[in-house]
């Protein structure tokens, strides 16, 4: 454990989680609107699995996208414009909430139809298998996704032909008001869906950065050398209701459970280990919230200051020119 | 040279994989059985399985692989057995290939062709002969080519192929052994452009793909009656050279559209609302169309011969129009 490394992981937790409870303000004051799915709570997966990552691999998400989109390294003036829908944001204001993509950071995109994505993925490290780069692809899911026809088809050919694709499926237990118990037939294991397929297949703890991280660390070896894809099952938990539009315990769950889980909550527990192994102190920490503290609000002023897009957009980029 | 329609296919799509290393074929057998309707015959031998790529049956996955693989630098065509598969992998088409530029602001682009033969055959049923051009239509985002000559298919493919957006290329299965000229050597027809395929003063039929040749066919016979019928191909649907066919009917005062698919919200009604707006005042009478029943397609031979337009029918509305009967 590295000093320098376990600061940056924990800075990058800490990023997007100030950003998205200054999202959840943003929408609160209709300047944020449609749908916004907060990963609060889940931090760990997208930062532990992009820092094991080289910055030319591709990433791609669904729709709770906001954390793996900054993890890669996004500016959060660009991504908190997009989600105002400004001419500045990542997608000049068509995207949304749901649709990031930083092209340049190898971000594809988040994408909202569940499952949907999981073929496009397989179809990027097709690409680079064809082009015989030694890239590999990430590709966040819900648990949700895992009983779509597409995740299947994806798993079937992304084993089929041995593609550099590594699957992290972000096992939050709900789809938004239904438990994986009540949609998922292997929910006990649902890496066994992959395993199925002839993936090899492990569960980490999502909550602890650094298991995700040295998880992937060995498998984005093993990938990159050509040995076929890997799903990896990341066991966490969503702290907040499934969109703003949804309280954060709602009928399918009680306060008590989410309760419980927040004691594990990935901040905390990556702090601990930082305390604990005398990697840092709480000036550190308070260093930091001010760092973050600032970044946040210097997106949110960027976004604020920015213009909408001119009438004229809604016409571009339906059809690419040349 | 005469070539079948199937092998200008093969010709546009070999000359392209030749010239270009990004381009490769994926679909269900395409490589070993040489395409379902040997459209891709030879290929695997020419370019290997790594370019030819044989797919489980799995619309959806592999029309989003392909979507996906585009979006990292490759450019590939997807060969559908039939349109009618389509359908399974309308939400990578719809909510994916067609949205990805826009979604992006333009980071991202999605240089596919998705092709396959589409419309009735003889006595397939329902499930295998189905016309959906004007679904593909209706998706900004997409471009949509359904060419009717051998001549046209190769440089409209080759058209396609090069695009950088994603294109549908609706190949009609009862096209596939038709014959005609193809221009020796390298060539292109630019996407968007229609083509007069017989000009006549009388009455302008507009008409696409397998309908093309009905419409011919039933100008001939009409020529013969004193009545000279032009005929207009749009060749690419979307985007549609309206301005051909607005000059043609501008000449003629009338028009005929004739198309395979469903009558109601059809291809046919889009032209006729574009031309109603650009060329109201030099219409002699309505505009017309022959279209298929809004039916499903039945499998019996004097009902599927009754829900497809036939030369009775075009003839009925030529005259029609004309004012005759
Ligand atoms: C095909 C499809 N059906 C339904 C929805 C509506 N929907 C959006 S998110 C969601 C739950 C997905 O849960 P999961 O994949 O576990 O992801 P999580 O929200 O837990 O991150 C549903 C049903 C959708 N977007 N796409």
């Amino acid at each position: 454990m590295d000093r320098g490394d376990v600061l940056f992981l924990y800075r990058q937790m800490l990023l997007i989680r100030r950003f998205e409870e200054k999202s959840a303000e943003m929408y609160a004051l209709t300047k944020i609107a449609g749908f916004l799915h907060l990963y609060i709570g889940e931090e760990a997966i997208a930062v532990g699995a992009i820092a094991a990552l080289r910055s030319d691999d591709y990433a791609i998400s669904a729709y709770r996208d906001h954390g793996h989109c900054l993890a890669r390294g996004s500016d959060p003036g660009h991504v908190m414009a997009e989600l105002f829908g400004k001419a500045t944001g990542l997608c000049q204001g068509k995207g949304g909430s749901m649709h990031l993509v930083d092209a340049p950071r190898r971000f594809m995109g988040g994408y909202a139809i569940v499952g949907g994505h999981i073929p496009l993925a397989t179809g990027l490290a097709f690409a680079t298998k064809y082009q015989q780069l030694d890239l590999v692809t990430v590709c966040f899911f819900g648990e949700g996704a895992i009983p779509s026809g597409q995740a299947h088809e994806a798993l079937n050919l992304a084993a089929l032909w041995k593609l550099p694709v590594i699957f992290v499926c972000e096992n939050n237990r709900y789809g938004m008001g239904t438990s994986a118990e009540r949609a998922i037939a292997l929910y006990a294991d649902v890496a066994e869906t992959a395993r199925s397929y002839g993936i090899k297949a492990e569960r980490v703890d999502g909550m602890d950065v650094l298991a995700v991280r040295d998880a992937m660390r060995k498998v984005v070896e093993q990938v990159r050398a050509g040995q076929g894809p890997v799903f990896i099952e990341a066991m966490t938990y969503r702290f907040m209701g499934h969109s703003m539009s949804d309280p954060a315990h709602g009928h399918y769950r009680t306060k008590e459970e989410v309760d419980e889980h927040r004691k594990r909550d990935p901040l905390l527990l990556l702090k601990q280990t930082i305390l604990n192994n005398n990697l840092g102190a709480e000036a550190d920490f308070i260093q930091l919230e001010r760092e973050v503290g600032e970044a946040v609000t210097a997106a949110v002023r960027f976004a604020d200051d920015s213009p909408f897009p001119a009438p004229s957009a809604l016409y571009t980029d339906v059809m690419r020119e040349e | 040279m005469v070539l079948s329609y199937r092998e200008a296919l093969n010709q546009a799509m070999r000359e392209e994989m030749r010239r270009d290393s990004r381009i490769f074929l994926i679909g269900e057998e395409v490589g070993y059985y040489q395409g379902a309707f040997k459209v891709s015959k030879g290929f695997v031998e020419e370019f290997g399985p790594q370019r030819v790529v044989d797919t489980p049956i799995t619309e959806a996955g592999f029309t989003g692989l392909a979507i996906g693989a585009a979006m990292a630098g490759l450019h590939p065509i997807v060969e559908l057995m039939t349109m009618n598969f389509g359908i399974v992998a309308l939400d990578q088409i719809v909510n994916n290939a067609a949205k990805i530029h826009y979604m992006s602001g333009g980071q991202l682009s999605v240089p596919l062709v998705i092709r396959g033969p589409g419309s009735a055959a003889h006595q397939l049923g329902a499930q295998h002969s189905q016309s959906l051009e004007a679904w593909f239509c209706h998706v900004p985002g997409l471009k949509v080519i359904a060419p009717a000559t051998p001549h046209d298919a190769k440089g409209l493919l080759k058209s396609a192929i090069r695009d950088n957006n994603p294109v549908i290329f609706i190949e009609a299965q009862l096209l596939y052994g038709t014959k005609g000229d193809v221009k020796d050597g390298e060539y292109t027809i630019p996407i968007g452009v229609a083509e007069v395929k017989r000009t006549g003063r009388d009455v302008t039929i507009v008409a696409y793909s397998k309908m093309l040749l009905l419409a011919l066919e039933t100008a001939d016979q009409l020529s013969r009656e004193g009545i000279e019928v032009e005929v207009i191909d749009p060749r690419t649907l979307k985007p549609l050279d309206l301005s051909t066919i607005v000059a043609s009917v501008k000449k003629t005062g009338r028009l005929v559209i004739v198309e395979e698919g469903w009558r109601f919200c059809g291809l046919g009604a889009q032209i006729a609302e574009s031309v109603y707006a650009a060329a109201f005042d030099y219409l002699d009478a309505p505009i017309q169309r022959v279209t298929g029943e809004d039916v499903p397609m039945p499998y019996s031979r004097p009902l599927e011969d009754a829900a497809i337009p036939d030369k009775a029918r075009v003839i009925e509305a030529v005259k029609s129009v004309c004012g005759i009967q």
